[in-house]
């Protein structure tokens, strides 16, 4: 799979030619389609997060490498067709059911369902998240009781979609394991909390909070929960430095590891 | 969003409680601070129980509000050992995560280490080509770890009783099986053995006969153990009833592992979603009624002997199958250095540096790649979950398509246990704390990573 990979990223490269801003956009997308497809078999949609130039991190001067020009899409798997498989299309049924009854509608919660690796992910719009939530928790169709937690994704150059909460259920009555994600833009982080829906997730949400910035909309004390009480920032965002100093070892200086030179 | 600089800590000046008479008590003769308290006619007593108080499993702060001995209010505080790894991880290859998420839970490193690897493997799409003799291994060191694990819960436990030869006994039983994790990966915790693909070495000769004799000494251990806490009076009145937590609050809190089943409901990962090909062995899953602090730590016991069954089935069939690889197939994945013991210790295969160095350019140029650049992951997320022995442990991994994790999240079943500190501690007396807690069993590099 490297290989093709490899592949793909030298076709991005050749076609759009370094500095050539005008054909890059057009080139992406037909590679991401194509990079999308190395996944999830050939006419899977994908969903473009980043476009990355370059092989090894460096910028400005000093890449005497000759891939500074490549280009490198980052896609994600993007939204499955039906049929699901397995049970997959059991749950989304009922699910449409239950969303649809309650004047909701699935369409205007569910933003897409994805299946990849065998795992179902349902993008809800924030606004739903409760309440999609709450039936997948309580329909007896769905009984997705226990929560395993949330957990944050930060995409910055997805813009208008850069912070993502990511919530994993489980059924023990179904043994099955969905997971449902909330995609919000950095300039308005804000989610409606879960623990009204999952005690569990009080501390899940804080530690969320704590590192992306994400704020849980009714969470009954969102404080930080692993860094001090004031610490600035959130560590866990993509532009947050790691730290770390350079260390001299025998008249040679090694750099922390976020400003080594890199493969990409 | 602009880029931030960490700074230290600085003392938090809270407008709200000025006004609000408080006192310090660092130290000093109690009557004397009760005294005090009494004078300025305040009741409610704050006590701050850690972050370095021996009975909290580490550094973690229980702030209790206390009325006489009943403790009123019980919170805990967590993140002094917050090292950032999930975000070092970031910055590592794929392969090189392993060394940095063993170090989460540290009494119980392969499991974080297997989660690791399992979800790295599912995001490759690999999990079919995993050698049948490495996860037989995977699964015997997993066993082996919840046994120690298990261990150390009951010998702590008994210690902060004041039972310190349960804490000798345990701790004598969990040397047994160091020495073997010693043999096997040439380290007795932070193995970073378990890698994605495979395993880093095949077991060495010998491995299986030491193991089985090590199991008969564990055994006599457990012996040991049981008659000084089956039957033992202190225990019973300590443990009984405390700590109780019933099945609504467990799948409220997302309680998982001995404290979900000492609530009566069967659930294990190894059974209800199960990897490494746990369907296959013969083992139960033990649960108790009880819900409380003494069904825990009979749970636990009996998880150890179970854990022991699935340890000489897989035994007998790393001895049925005989000697194979351990690693996938596929050079483009495959870690290329090979580790051998030495007379100074594990080390580099001198035979693969003879390999590189002296005859094979091209194997040079292979090892140089895939250390140095590691292998790329197509993109997307996974989830992988295993049963830790304190519960379900998740792994979320994303991957950018790139050599190393774009996020790698761990979901420690501590972290999410000591959400229950509060409902388990309250209405109950200080000393009762100390036991609620130690049946949670928390271990704090685990729950701050």
């Amino acid at each position: 799979m490297t290989d093709e990979k490899a592949g793909i990223r030298k076709d991005a490269a050749a076609a759009a030619k370094p500095g050539d801003t005008g054909t890059v956009g057009q080139t992406a997308t037909e590679a991401a389609h194509e990079a999308g497809g190395q996944n999830l078999g050939t006419q899977h949609p994908v969903e473009v997060v980043d476009v990355r130039k370059g092989m090894f991190g460096v910028t400005g001067s000093g890449d005497t490498s000759g891939y500074g020009g490549m280009i490198s899409v980052i896609a994600l798997p993007g939204p499955s067709a039906r049929p699901y498989g397995g049970w997959f299309d059991e749950v989304v049924d009922v699910l449409t059911e239950v969303l649809d009854e309650s004047g909701t509608g699935f369409t205007n919660a569910i933003e897409q369902v994805v299946i990849d690796r065998e795992e179902i992910t349902l993008y809800v719009h924030r606004e739903h998240v409760v309440e999609v939530a709450q039936a997948l928790r309580d329909d007896q169709d769905l009984r997705f009781e226990l929560s395993l937690g949330v957990s944050g994704v930060h995409y910055p150059h997805d813009t208008g979609r850069e912070l993502h909460a990511v919530y994993h259920v489980v059924s023990v009555t179904h043994s099955r394991r969905l997971r449902f994600e909330v995609a919000v833009p950095d300039q308005d982080p804000h989610i409606p909390s879960t623990v009204q829906v999952y005690p569990a997730n009080d501390w899940h949400e804080r530690e969320t909070y704590d590192f992306f910035g994400i704020v849980f909309d009714g969470h009954p004390a969102l404080a930080r929960i692993e860094m001090p009480d004031d610490w600035p920032g959130h560590p866990q965002r993509k532009d947050y430095p790691l730290g770390g100093i350079p260390v001299e070892y025998k008249g040679a200086t090694v750099p922390p590891p976020d400003q080594r030179r890199s493969y990409r | 969003m602009t880029t931030q600089t960490p700074r230290s800590t600085a003392r938090v000046v809270d407008g709200d409680t000025e006004g609000i008479p408080s006192f310090e008590a660092s130290g000093g003769d109690w009557s004397d601070i009760a005294e005090e308290a009494a004078r300025l006619g305040e009741e409610r007593i704050v006590v701050n129980m850690g972050p370095q108080h021996p009975s909290t499993h580490g550094v973690l702060r229980l702030m209790l509000e206390i009325d006489g001995e009943t403790v009123t209010e019980a919170r805990a505080g967590i993140g002094y050992l917050h090292t950032g790894i999930e975000k070092n991880m970031e910055f590592r290859t794929w392969t090189q995560g392993v060394t940095f998420c063993t170090r989460m839970d540290y009494v119980a490193p392969l499991f974080q280490e297997a989660a690791y690897c399992l979800a790295v493997e599912k995001l490759l799409g690999i999990t079919d080509d995993v050698p049948e003799r490495a996860t037989v291994i995977r699964v015997l060191l997993m066993e082996l770890n919840r046994i120690t694990s298990h261990l150390v819960c009951l010998a702590t436990g008994g210690n902060e009783l004041g039972a310190t030869t349960i804490m000798t006994v345990g701790f004598t039983a969990r040397e047994e099986i160091l020495k073997i994790f010693e043999l096997i990966t040439g380290l007795r915790m932070n193995h970073a053995f378990i890698r994605p693909g495979g395993v880093a070495q095949d077991i060495p000769p010998g491995a299986i006969d030491t193991i089985r004799e090590s199991l008969v000494v564990v055994r006599k251990f457990f012996k040991q153990l049981e008659d000084l806490m089956m039957a033992n009076p202190i225990l019973h009145l300590r443990l009984k009833g405390v700590g109780y937590l019933g099945l609504s609050g467990c799948m409220a809190l997302g309680m998982t592992g001995p404290v979900l089943r000492s609530a009566g409901l069967p659930y294990d990962v190894r059974k209800a979603n199960p990897y490494c090909g746990y369907e296959t062995y013969d083992f139960d899953v033990p649960t108790a009624d009880t819900a409380d602090s003494w069904g825990r730590l009979v749970l636990r016991v009996e998880e150890c002997y179970q854990s022991m069954k699935i340890v000489e089935q897989t035994l007998d069939r790393l001895q049925k199958m005989g000697p194979g690889p351990v690693m996938v197939a596929d050079k483009k994945v495959a870690w290329p250095a090979q580790m051998a013991i030495g007379a100074d210790g594990m080390g580099n295969s001198l035979d693969h540096i003879r390999e590189i160095m002296g005859t094979s350019m091209e194997a040079l140029i292979h090892h140089f790649k895939l250390v140095t650049e590691g292998f790329r992951v197509p993109a997307g997320q996974v989830f992988q979950t295993v049963e830790h022995p304190r519960g379900e442990l998740g792994v979320h991994l994303v991957s950018d398509g790139g050599t190393r994790p774009y996020r790698a999240h761990f979901r420690d079943p501590s972290f999410n246990n000591l959400q229950a500190t509060s409902i388990m501690c309250e209405g109950a007396q200080v000393a009762d704390v100390v036991v609620a807690v130690a049946s949670l069993d928390p271990v704090l590099g685990g729950v701050d990573r």
